[in-house]
């Protein structure tokens, strides 16, 4: 059975692009522009992986992170930051939220994917 | 189009409305919204496209866009200040960023004579903030694909190290989805790993919490990987387990208790204080009301319009079996006709109105020329703009934006004064350049207005008197006069200018809204200003025709083109050679063009007084006049594409299908026109020719 991966970022590019590398090996992709959507789609169950970009409207991935560590529900479920950015402070905060781990953008399809196998096994 | 290259497509689709967004966000700032949740949106605005185009491997676009996210990133941290030079040095890095977006898109490349200056703007900016620099690891951007266990560190020694990795993971590590086993196996990939697991922590069954952390490990690790690799295997489980890394001396075995380089550290990290989660969760103003919207795809929407256009048709056609079978008109049959017709009409138009869109983001791309040539002729510019919510049609907007920018263009530097010229003429000193949209009578009325000095029309005259344009005793209002300007040929190089003589003059301009089924003209007052006029309609999809007759073929001609229908009076209607004939109208002659024997419907010429003649327009404002056999009504039709379905045809736009079921062609009157002033034999129209054959 295929796993659930919940992609959030607000660029409709970088969905897209997720989830056609993500699918290819077929995994199932749920998406959400921002942090906000991104925790209405949690509502619908826990998925097997996180994946947050930083930088969005409404509610940050930093707030997202938060948020998610802070539901019980969820206990468990590795949460990917990524980001174009790569400063150490930033991978600090995330760290500090609650992040599994950080991938930096641009990223090969390949790799992704074996990152996310190894998290998510 | 495969998945990548509609991705690509969705990117350049989203940086351009990142730059709409950018534009946006930055013509507030300018107006002093101190709003630090504008900043941020700017910012994103410029790291979304610069994440994108990384993706894409854009390089060029990703150097800029991150010199441009550096200096923005300093500002929404408040290490910059919000400044005049700052502001003006953020313009234009938005407009060489949208450049740059372009160039990618079309695969050409901008000059880097012209983004090394904008990039030195940039630094100098963000150097100029002192003390906080931009943190470290920002400096000497690549954009390098990554992986977890591929962290940049040190280089490594070449030589062989032994390490030893105490590990004990509290609770809270497995909360944030790492796992031991994980961790483990990244470590054995940077060497040779020996794995010892302590299970003495574990209790019994009974009081075993499976939410508890009750193992650690202890690994003797054989690398040649620097510690701060192996250190950064568990970067991110730091807080979170008692970690220790040791580095042995390589002769030495490992001692049992040689553990704890790092202090143990609290089992959870303090919960976000409240604060905290406020600021990031709380939903700031944001400009604009977030209205609930949804993206569709383009091609679905024609296709729907499409089929709508099919409904219509059917829906006629049904109609008039009806009336032919005969029900009484007070029949049930008819009331329910009537009532589908309602509905019909009605599921058009609220179809129709899914493919339109507000004119506000052609406004808004305006206000960059309005700035470029502005700062191009030396002239003070401001742009007001009205009615931005109005709607148009998408694939009418589209064509919109290369006219509307020629008329902002010609506005600016022919109509408006340099700012000593209109302070001596007792005007402002910013001249001002009006952009509005409405809604009229069925259609959509453009304006384009300056407050400058209005056509010279004594040079106009001049002008076209030497491009041989009119006649030397022509008279001409002050109408005419002014849409002289529209003539093809009547651009010249003393209209040429650096800024509009890009290449194209007027005509060109016209003839791009004549194309939209549009109507320009120009009106000008001397010394107070001109207004250029565009007429559009609302939808390319369905038209304004009237139905005509010739020979047994029943045509379609727009409205837009007819000037006059009338009957032609015997003594109006003057021989011309063999063949042709012109008619008497307004003073002068006009070509009376046999519109059946040009599109080969029959070869012996029509009488016109026989029939009804059609005074249209066409390009170049010149009239002509149509000779048909019968006029049946006026309506509106839905244009069937001819390319699609059959092939073009000279003389002939596209065609529609009526309410009895046949074909009928739409004409093009300009062409139609055109070939018959060529006096090309009716043959060389290979539609007729074919139709004959059948």
């Amino acid at each position: 059975m295929s796993m659930t991966i919940l992609t959030v970022d607000d660029s409709r590019t970088m969905r897209d692009m997720l989830k056609l590398a993500l699918e290819g090996v077929g995994y199932s992709v749920v998406q959400a522009a921002d942090g906000i959507e991104g925790l209405e789609a949690l509502e619908n169950g826990a998925p097997e992986v996180i994946i947050t970009d930083i930088n969005m409207p409404r509610l940050d991935g930093f707030g997202f992170i938060e948020r998610v560590r802070q539901d019980p529900r969820f206990i468990g479920v590795p949460i990917l930051v990524l980001t174009t950015e790569s400063s150490n402070e930033k991978r600090s905060i995330a760290r500090r939220a609650g992040a599994t781990g950080w991938i930096v953008k641009p990223f090969e399809a390949a790799k992704l994917v074996d990152v996310i196998r190894r998290v998510a096994a | 189009m495969d998945a990548l290259s509609a991705i690509r497509e969705t990117f350049f689709q989203e940086c351009e409305d990142q730059l709409a967004e950018l534009e946006t966000g930055l013509a507030s700032l300018e107006e002093g919204a101190a709003d630090g949740e504008v900043v941020n949106a700017v910012f994103r605005a410029v790291h979304s496209i610069k994440g994108g185009a990384g993706a894409f491997r854009l390089d060029a676009l990703v150097q800029f866009a991150h010199a441009f996210e550096t200096v923005l990133d300093l500002l929404r941290s408040r290490s910059l200040d919000l400044s005049p030079p700052l502001l003006k040095t953020l313009f234009h890095a938005a407009d060489l960023l949208a450049d740059l977006v372009s160039a990618a898109r079309e695969g050409t490349i901008v000059s880097p004579s012209r983004i090394e200056p904008v990039e030195a703007e940039l630094r100098r900016m963000a150097q100029s903030n002192g003390p906080s620099a931009p943190d470290d690891a920002d400096d000497g951007f690549e954009p390098i694909p990554f992986s977890l266990d591929e962290m940049a560190g040190s280089p490594g020694d070449p030589s062989v190290r032994r390490v030893v990795v105490d590990f004990a993971p509290n609770s809270e590590m497995y909360r944030k989805g790492n796992e031991a086993v994980r961790l483990l196996r990244e470590l054995s990939r940077l060497g040779k790993a020996k794995i010892d697991c302590d299970t003495s922590a574990l209790p019994l069954l009974d009081d075993l919490d499976p939410n508890g952390a009750y193992l650690s490990w202890r690994i003797e690790l054989e690398t040649d990987a620097p510690v701060s690799q192996i250190e950064e295997v568990f970067e991110f489980v730091q807080d979170d387990c008692r970690l220790g890394i040791e580095e042995l001396p390589v002769e030495e075995a490992p001692k049992e208790n040689a553990v704890s380089a790092a202090p143990p550290v609290p089992a959870a990290p303090p919960p976000p204080t409240p604060d905290e989660t406020a600021e990031a969760a709380a939903p700031a103003a944001r400009k604009e009301a977030l209205s609930p919207t949804i993206r569709v795809d383009l091609e679905r929407l024609d296709r729907l319009i499409n089929l709508v256009g099919e409904l219509v048709i059917n829906q006629a056609v049904l109609s008039q079996r009806v009336t032919e079978a005969g029900f009484s008109r007070s029949s049930n049959v008819i009331t329910s006709l009537a009532t589908l017709e309602q509905l019909t009409r009605e599921i058009q138009e609220g179809v129709m109105a899914t493919r339109a869109q507000p004119v506000k983001p052609l406004f808004q791309r305006m206000t960059r020329i309005v700035r470029e040539v502005a700062e191009a002729t030396g002239k003070s510019v401001r742009l007001k703009t009205e009615g931005e919510a109005t709607e148009i049609d998408r694939t009418v907007i589209e064509r919109l934006a290369d006219p509307l920018t020629h008329m902002i263009r010609n506005a600016i530097d022919h109509g408006l004064e340099k700012p000593e010229a209109r302070l001596a003429a007792g005007k402002e000193y910013q001249g001002e350049v009006r952009l509005s949209a409405i809604h009229r009578s069925g259609r959509i009325i453009i304006e384009v207005a300056d407050d400058g000095a209005g056509i010279d029309r004594a040079r106009v005259r001049q002008i076209a008197l030497e491009k041989e344009l009119i006649a030397a005793d022509a008279q001409l209002s002050e109408a005419e006069i002014d849409n002289l300007i529209f003539l093809p040929g009547f651009s010249t190089a003393q209209t040429v200018s650096s800024v509009s003589g890009r290449g194209v003059g007027m005509d060109v301009v016209k003839r791009s809204i004549q194309s939209l089924a549009g109507r320009l003209s120009i009106a000008s007052r001397p010394g107070e200003g001109s207004t250029f006029t565009m007429s559009l309609p609302l939808t390319l999809a369905v038209l304004d025709g009237m139905i005509v007759r010739v020979e047994n073929q029943t045509l379609v001609v727009p409205m837009t083109a007819i000037v006059e229908t009338m009957r032609a009076k015997d003594e109006a209607v003057h021989p011309l050679g063999a063949d042709a004939h012109v008619l008497a109208y307004r003073g002068g002659f006009v070509p009376l063009i046999d519109v059946g024997v040009v599109l080969g419907f029959r070869e012996t010429p029509f009488d016109p007084r026989r029939g009804i003649v059609l005074v249209v327009e066409t390009e170049g404002s010149t009239a002509c006049a149509l000779a048909m056999d019968e006029i049946f009504d006026q309506r509106q039709v839905v244009i069937k594409s001819l390319e699609r379905n059959y092939r073009q045809v000279p003389g002939i736009a596209a065609a529609t299908i009526l309410g009895d079921g046949r074909v009928a062609l739409i004409l093009d009157v300009d062409s139609l026109v055109a070939g018959a002033r060529r006096q090309a034999p009716p043959t060389s129209f290979g539609f007729a020719a074919e139709s004959r054959a059948q």
